[in-house]
């Protein structure tokens, strides 16, 4: 054991009774093995297979604060967020710090699909019989959560139900002290259910804060989900994300991870593909400055034959920032006619700048289609000398050819005003303007 | 307008200019030709301030400015364009987004507010026509899967919206056909004033039967050795370089 998980073992033993306590009753029971898994675990060294470029011991080890009495931690600054996404008009749901809360535009108590809290659901069963199925605490991050999780959001959709409007959910950062906030999600589509969910991460003010976050999707047969991503947070926060997908016959996902702003960020993406003739997207992008830190560790495993799945993360990295990737596709025995391509496209533009990447296939089938790519370069001289003798300054040429480099990724987006949206955001991010909305109360 | 004096420039360490000489005047057509490895290309890049080539000598004057001391964008800016012989694809951007940028950066230099929407696609219609170029190609990205010819007439579609005082053309003829060269050709002639300038950068005398020179020059191991008339073009068709080139290394010229 090392040091920085010694500190929240202990804090798991002395107030064992209060998390209890607080907690949902379906979450008490993986407690204990969760913490059984962690009191021999070792956290990675920085540098060590699959933690090439990121130090989860340094992650951990600050004494961050731990809302094991489910105080309500929220801010009256905080409680008038509003994310004003033109033109995005989505079911919308807040997580202030570690509380769930509805806005006054979250779906109505008769719709058929629900977002609720773990605590309050009205759906205890759907809680029970998959909480803790995908997600496996082998992962060191994913049994740290378990054993301290005591409240989450449940996305469930039911049997043959098509959600409207997406589903917006917000993760807000906004406290006193220094914080960690154990977020845990769950999302249940049943069979031929159908949603569109994105997630944003905001933060406010200048403490240092941690999301440990662990979510578990699953997605039954012939179900469609799109899952969208933001990270827009601030240099002090330190994301240490696991995502766990189950996929059953003839599904679509959709996985989308962008990170446009943040501190130290560590995604981690386990998708198992159980059933035939699903389809897998897992598209990524960073745009990385300063000191940004963005780390994307994915795995496909295809345990079915008969699928596609299509993967591709784009970095643009600048200044002193460090990008790393690592990409897995294994293709398990006896699941002929997979068709997987992964690609990993990276721009270093400064000096200071790093990427790692590893690209990664295992095939144990004959008679499938696999193959990746990875790139890291520089920006095409000849295009942006191209564009000067047009009368294109250096820097705007610059931002353009960037913008064009992440298009596909873009593109990607099965959402019209959210790929719009993200189009803006990107060529503001890369234009170092703010991307905060006039109106928003996080502007600082 | 332009006036260049004994321009050295080279290229890793290798020098390719060896004393240019060159004067151009408003409503001038200039060609300069050479065989292969003269210069001609390594001239239209310096004076557009490509970064790879170093002037190791010598003075452009532009409208009584150094041009030389101007990047690359602020050149295009004072008005001088160029034609590529191999025109650039760039995969994401879209022709109309490039273009829209390029016009208002003009603009911007020059203290004007950006064009609106509305009138830049007025303008983009207006000289669309002038070469004849499909609407489809605008809302592409630029030059990307454009077939030769579609790449050289975009260059000269960009000259028409850029409206240069000093457009180097160099070998907008190469690649083209018969057709698409005269449309090309149209377009360059159209766009023709007193007031602006055109260099010819050509192997073949061909295009100059349709863009008329005013003086023809001979480059060759990087200095002009020879100009003459349009007649000079005929003379190099009929009995090529080799004359030309005797007389140099004899040190006849």
């Amino acid at each position: 054991m090392n040091n920085s998980l010694k500190q929240y073992i202990d804090l798991h033993d002395e107030n064992l009774e209060a998390i209890n306590a607080h907690s949902a009753p379906q979450l008490i029971g993986l407690r204990d093995e969760a913490r059984q898994v962690l009191e021999n675990a070792v956290l990675p060294r920085k540098g060590s297979d699959d933690y090439e470029a990121t130090d989860l011991n340094a992650a951990l080890a600050p004494d961050y604060g731990v809302n094991i009495n489910h105080v309500d931690l929220s801010r009256e600054s905080t409680t008038k967020f509003r994310c004003e996404v033109p033109n995005l008009s989505t079911c919308l749901y807040y997580v202030f710090n570690d509380t769930f809360r509805r806005s006054a535009t979250a779906g109505q108590s008769g719709d058929p699909a629900s977002v609720e809290s773990f605590q309050a659901t009205k759906h205890p069963e759907v809680l029970a019989k998959h909480y803790g199925t995908v997600a496996r605490l082998e992962n060191t991050c994913t049994a740290l959560n378990t054993m301290l999780a005591q409240d989450g959001v449940l996305i469930y959709v039911p049997k043959g139900v098509a959600t409207t409007k997406p589903i917006q959910l917000i993760n807000v950062f906004d406290a006193n002290a220094r914080l960690m906030a154990v977020r845990r999600v769950l999302i249940v589509l049943e069979d031929d259910a159908k949603a569109k969910v994105l997630v944003c991460d905001h933060t406010k003010g200048d403490q240092q804060y941690l999301s440990l976050e662990t979510v578990e999707i699953v997605v039954g047969r012939n179900a469609q989900l799109d899952y969208y991503h933001m990270e827009e947070s601030d240099e002090h926060t330190t994301r240490l994300s696991q995502l766990w997908v189950r996929q059953e016959e003839g599904s679509n996902v959709l996985i989308d991870g962008i990170t446009l702003t943040n501190g130290y960020t560590r995604n981690d993406y386990h998708i198992d593909v159980d059933g035939q003739h699903c389809d897998t997207h897992l598209l990524g992008m960073a745009i990385a400055t300063g000191e940004q830190h963005v780390d994307n560790h994915t795995l496909i495993n295809h345990n079915a034959p008969r699928c596609q799945s299509n993967e591709m993360f784009k970095y643009v990295l600048n200044d002193n920032s460090v990008g790393a990737f690592a990409g897995k596709i294994l293709v398990k025995p006896d699941c002929p006619k997979i068709d997987a391509y992964q690609g990993n496209r990276n721009i270093v533009a400064a000096p200071t700048a790093r990427m790692y990447t590893k690209p990664q296939l295992e095939i144990y089938t004959d008679d499938v289609k696999c193959s990746h790519g990875a790139t890291v370069g520089q920006l095409d001289q000849e295009a942006l000398f191209y564009m000067q003798t047009r009368g294109i300054s250096l820097p705007v040429a610059q931002k353009l050819l960037m913008q064009a480099f992440m298009s596909d990724v873009i593109d990607g987006v099965r959402l019209d005003t959210l790929r719009d949206r993200l189009r803006h955001l990107v060529e503001m991010r890369l234009s170092g303007d703010s991307m905060i909305c006039e109106s928003c109360e996080l502007k600082r | 307008m332009l006036k260049i004096k004994d321009l050295h420039a080279s290229i890793e360490g290798k020098e390719i200019l060896k004393g240019v000489n060159l004067t151009v005047k408003p409503g001038e057509v200039h060609a300069i030709m050479g065989p292969n490895g003269s210069g001609k290309s390594t001239l239209s890049a310096v004076l557009t301030g490509n970064p790879a080539y170093t002037v190791t000598g010598g003075e452009v004057e532009f409208y009584g400015k150094n041009l030389l001391e101007f990047s690359p964008e602020d050149r295009a800016h004072e008005g001088i364009f160029l034609s590529f012989q191999y025109p650039v694809e760039i995969p994401g951007v879209l022709m109309s987004n490039f273009m829209r940028t390029a016009i208002n950066e003009k603009r911007k230099y020059q203290g004007l507010e950006p064009m609106s929407a509305t009138d830049f696609l007025k303008l983009m219609r207006e000289k669309r026509a002038i070469v004849d170029l499909d609407n489809k190609l605008a809302s592409r990205a630029v030059n990307e899967g454009f077939s030769g010819g579609e790449k050289k007439r975009n260059e000269i579609f960009q000259m028409a919206m850029l409206e240069p005082r000093l457009s180097i053309l160099d070998e907008t003829d190469s690649g083209l056909d018969i057709d698409a060269l005269r449309t090309v050709a149209n377009g360059v002639n159209r766009l023709k004033s007193n007031e602006n300038a055109t260099i010819v950068i050509t192997h073949y005398q061909r295009l100059l039967d349709y863009i008329k020179p005013d003086q023809v020059h001979v480059l060759y191991k990087g200095r002009i050795v020879m100009t003459g008339g349009p007649e000079l073009a005929l003379e190099l068709e009929e009995k090529g370089y080799d004359w030309i080139k005797e007389q140099v290394d004899n040190n006849q010229l």
